[in-house]
């Protein structure tokens, strides 16, 4: 799974070793980043999001949807669910 | 309270923009190297210039000797020939007590030429041509077998020796880092080792004591080599079950990172890089957990960029300045990428040797060579800079001097600052004579 071999710190930065790209996410990003690397989907996701920032969850699945459509464009991001 | 919400984003970090933060003019600066001044440096030996500190270079071997074996008792430093084996930094690091760690036939006989004792030789590459191996086995040399074409050559050894040949065995394995090297030796997971150990115990001509480990390059995970400690112990007590062998020492190859910036991370290496200490804690953790307590087989590091890149230096000078379409400054070295392999990897420290005045700015640096990809810094943050400025990059100890090129260029001299501060020439500059002499002009075109 490509996400599986992303480097991500705590402080947001996110290292993909097979480009030598880098990257930065904010709070919201590293949290989808870890849930998924937990293997959580994106409907789980926005279930925390919603339960911890007080949105709706279709807010925050469409948010997510978004998030990995640019990961997707970045290549880090391939199918569904990796 | 709930948190603020904040949309979720992601940006690709660019590598100018991102360095801009924590340079300062101060820290940019170079003016001398172990004490030897560099325009003094440059008058006497010339530029491009490689300079090597004697002082580093024992420091590092004595730090990473004492930090290990306070964690461990029975520690082996084996020098990598191949991260640099000019005669001198070699013979510093055996004066120092490190065995030799080679890969050819080549460096073999380099090390042998050095005054190194066969039996303190460790053999691993992939291919060792029969002529030296035979020799390697009569010297008894340490050999960590890499395929099963090499236990043939071996047998046939140990045939026409008609003793029992005790050898190594190469293992690579899954330790959780990627890329995963699985090109040498045996795999672990997947049973080949043991069907390997098999063969060998058919055979009855060799006897496996020792297993190898090399799990890649710069490795920033220090639990990485835990992991392969264990896998290695566990291997280890297998084999002396099975086959009654006794494996009397675990080698973990080298990796071990730098300070140097690699390409591609962020964080400063200050930051990025652990420190040593931690990938001695994980691997002796590893050992002394698993081993039962007074059976201590030896652990041989092949230490080679941790011990040698941050006592090299590059001396180069600004020859030509240019302004790019895109409005950047570029600045044309003596040195490019003929003798610094390893800018295809690493951003190094770049310092100028006295305090220029005006604003930094990102710039790029190119080397002397007429190919686009001789770039040895593609966003430097530097004053503007006169032509016959001189820059010191660093680290470049590692590699260097070993996978440079003879290209378009001659190759420059590499010095040493010896630990009283005298200037040695280490390898003396090419000449054409060096080049062309081992062309040959057949008869009809003369």
């Amino acid at each position: 799974m490509k996400l599986k071999r992303l480097a991500i710190s705590e402080e947001g930065f996110v290292f993909d070793p097979e480009t030598g790209n880098s990257y930065t996410v904010n709070e919201t990003g590293l949290l989808i980043l870890k849930k998924l690397r937990e293997g959580l989907s994106p409907e789980e996701i926005a279930g925390i999001m919603s339960e911890e920032y007080g949105i709706s969850r279709e807010e925050a699945l469409r948010d997510i949807q978004d998030f990995l459509e640019a990961m997707a464009r970045f290549g880090l991001w391939e199918e569904k669910y990796g | 309270m709930k948190k603020p919400y904040q949309k979720p984003t992601i940006l690709k970090l660019q590598v100018g923009f991102l360095r801009e933060k924590k340079s300062s003019l101060s820290r940019m600066v170079r003016q001398e190297i172990d004490g030897v001044p560099v325009a003094e440096l440059v008058e006497k030996f010339g530029s491009p210039l490689f300079v090597f500190s004697e002082k580093r270079l024992r420091e590092q071997f004595r730090y990473l000797k004492r930090l290990f074996e306070g964690h461990y008792p029975r520690v082996e430093f084996s020098w990598s020939y191949k991260t640099n084996y000019l005669d001198a930094i070699c013979r510093i690091f055996h004066q120092e007590g490190a065995t030799a760690e080679v890969v050819s036939n080549f460096e073999y006989e380099k090390a042998r030429r050095l005054g190194v004792p066969g039996d303190q030789i460790v053999f691993n590459g992939p291919y060792k041509p029969k002529e030296i191996l035979r020799q390697a086995v009569l010297e008894g040399a340490r050999i960590n077998v890499d395929s099963l074409d090499e236990i043939l050559d071996l047998e046939e050894i140990a045939r026409e020796t008609g003793e029992k040949l005790r050898i190594g065995l190469r293992v690579n394995m899954d330790t959780g880092i990627y890329p995963r090297w699985d090109r040498f030796g045996f795999n672990l997971e997947s049973g080949e080792v043991l069907n390997v150990a098999r063969r060998i115990a058919a055979g009855g001509k060799l006897e496996v004591v020792g297993l190898h480990c090399h799990q890649g390059t710069f490795i920033l995970e220090p639990e990485a080599y835990g992991r392969a400690a264990e896998k290695l112990v566990d291997l280890s007590q297998k084999l002396e079950n099975d086959f009654g062998w006794t494996i009397e020492y675990l080698d973990l190859g080298g990796g071990f990172p730098s300070r140097n910036r690699l390409k591609g991370l962020y964080l400063p290496p200050e930051v990025a890089v652990p420190p040593l200490s931690e990938y001695a804690e994980k691997i002796a953790r590893a050992l002394l957990t698993r081993l039962p307590a007074g059976d201590y087989p030896l652990l041989i590091l092949e230490t080679g960029r941790a011990l040698v890149d941050e006592a090299g230096f590059l001396i180069t000078t600004v020859r030509a300045l240019k302004r790019l379409p895109d409005g950047r400054r570029a600045y044309i070295l003596d040195a490019g990428v003929n003798l610094l392999f390893t800018a295809f990897w690493y951003h190094f420290r770049v310092e100028v040797e006295r305090e220029i005045p005006g604003p930094p700015e990102p710039c790029v640096l190119y080397g002397p060579l007429c190919m686009n990809i001789d770039v040895v810094e593609e966003s430097a943050l530097l004053p503007p800079l006169a032509r016959g400025t001189r820059l010191v990059l660093s680290p470049v100890g590692a590699y260097n001097v070993t996978q440079w090129m003879q290209f378009i260029t001659y190759r420059p001299r590499v010095v040493l600052v010896t630990e009283k501060g005298n200037v040695e020439v280490i390898r003396e500059a090419e000449t054409l004579e060096d080049i062309v002499r081992r062309e040959k002009i057949p008869e009809h075109l003369k």
